[in-house]
């Protein structure tokens, strides 16, 4: 008999064992598969989202400056533009305004930022997806349409109205979602915001390789203001989503750490049926090495199964169901949550990861106690 | 009759979950494509708005603008008053906070 025949006998007949043992194994692979699934979102779902996010804010400030005060983010000075704007290399300097507005009504937190397009239109705003979905808690949402108004409550207590005049497109929801564009004069009046003041700076320069010294000419002349770096905002979302680290692998360890408990378990404590079978096999001329290939083609079985069940799911829930799971985890206690579909981005590394993580510690997992049942005398097994 | 043998089916079986592999990395490789122009809207909506993160969670506003947060948010209103909302358990602080925090 040739060894590829000889495996195959083996791989035949310990198909037949473990359909034997459908209910257990069927079980076994039910939650293994899980494990897999769980892992392989969270690997996907973060590497997906790391991709899009240093995609899409390619394009953001250059360098944006902030001020501090007593540690935390205050207000910068418009007179703080003229200085920064004589710094050699600096290309161009405009003060952003933008803010969070609680909305009573819906609860949900909005972000206000002013738009220079709508300074002419006066009481118009631009409102992102999330917002259109406004709606009272516990109540269907109603989709906010052109020319509807929304109240807002001034910072002096008095009520500004404000029209929708459009929407922001659906594919930026990602950025956009809870955005409202509006004109300067009504965000100054909405927050009772001092004129001479900007939430933070924009800067452009002409040569990007000069950023790291214009950032540090910015902190001699201000102390009390902080550049961010567009590659900083890159940096964030590298590391904000790095799933080695963080609570994600220690909860995600946990679960992968109790299911080689279970499956230590389950080879440790073979069943009275399985010994019984070990010592019929033994009885009959099987080598120690027969059963120990038997074990492995059955940890294989099981687990390449799983394996390939596990990441085809999380690929189908990651990217088709818009990672339905994780929802509840990402809204918190966010009322406006984001309807986004990611680009789909798997590599092989991803993949060689999660085989090494899953398939190959089961596997040895199953071999090695198993090893000490297959040489065990055939008489004593069967007597037992 | 091809698939005699369990071995046969388990064969095969590994074959279609290979395949189904090779099949994610073909539709990854075409979504990418298709999605290019997608890209491309949010890219331009995020220059024309100078935009800077991305609106995944909008509770805090150390988890809505990340990369604008500094040390002290997630303590927003008094140094006991700890990090209480879902999203700042998983998301990890900027490196560039780290950074002063560690160098300054």
């Amino acid at each position: 008999m040739g060894a590829i025949e000889k495996q195959r006998h083996i791989l035949d007949f310990t198909l037949s064992s473990l359909g034997r043992r459908k209910g257990k194994n069927i079980a076994l692979i039910i939650v293994y598969t899980f494990v897999i699934f769980l892992i392989a979102s969270v690997l996907f779902l973060a590497d997906s989202l790391k991709k899009e996010a240093a995609q899409i804010l390619q394009d953001a400030p250059e360098m944006t400056v902030q001020r501090l005060a007593a540690g935390r983010q205050d207000l910068i000075p418009l007179d703080y533009i003229e200085s920064i704007k004589a710094i050699k290399g600096v290309q161009s300097v405009e003060p952003r305004l933008w803010g969070y507005y609680y909305d009573a009504f819906s609860g949900a937190n909005y972000t206000l930022m002013v738009n220079a397009d709508l300074n002419d239109h006066p009481g118009a705003i631009l409102i992102g997806a999330g917002v259109t979905r406004r709606s009272e808690p516990g109540k269907p949402p109603q989709s906010l349409r052109k020319n509807d108004r929304i109240p807002f409550k001034t910072y002096e207590g008095e009520v500004l109205t404000l029209q929708v005049k459009g929407g922001l497109p659906a594919a930026s929801e990602l950025v956009t979602a809870d955005l409202i564009l509006l004109s300067e004069p009504d965000f100054r009046k909405l927050f009772a915001f001092p004129h001479d003041r900007a939430t933070d700076l924009v800067l452009t320069v002409k040569n990007t390789k000069e950023l790291a010294t214009i950032a540090t000419k910015i902190t001699r002349i201000h102390p009390d203001s902080r550049p961010i770096l567009r590659n900083d905002i890159l940096r964030t979302y590298d590391a904000v989503f790095d799933w080695r680290g963080g609570v994600i692998l220690m909860i995600l360890s946990g679960v992968f750490l109790a299911f080689i408990i279970l499956a230590w378990d389950k080879a440790t404590g073979l069943s009275a049926e399985e010994k019984r079978e070990i010592g019929i096999l033994k009885a009959i001329g099987w080598e120690t090495a027969d059963i120990l290939l038997m074990k492995f083609w059955e940890g294989s079985a099981v687990s390449l199964t799983s394996f390939f069940l596990g990441i085809f799911l999380a690929y189908l829930h990651v990217f088709l169901a818009s990672s339905l799971l994780f929802e509840p985890v990402l809204k918190g206690w966010s009322v406006l949550y984001p309807h986004f579909r990611l680009t789909p981005h798997i590599h092989s590394y991803q993949i060689a990861v999660l085989f090494f993580l899953t398939v190959i510690p089961y596997t040895v997992v199953t071999i090695v106690p198993s090893w000490r049942s297959a040489t065990i005398d055939p008489d004593a097994v069967m007597r037992m | 009759m091809i698939l005699q043998r369990k071995s046969d089916v388990f064969f095969c079986s590994l074959l279609i979950g290979v395949l189904l592999l090779c099949l994610m990395f073909v539709d990854a490789a075409v979504g990418q494509r298709l999605d290019r122009q997608r890209i491309q809207e949010r890219r331009a909506i995020v220059r024309a708005l100078a935009l800077t993160d991305l609106c995944l969670t909008t509770e805090a506003r150390y988890t809505r603008h990340p990369s604008m947060a500094d040390l002290h948010t997630p303590f927003q209103d008094h140094p006991l008053s700890l990090d209480h909302f879902p999203s700042g358990a998983f998301m990890a602080p900027p490196p560039h906070l780290q950074l002063q925090a560690g160098g300054e």
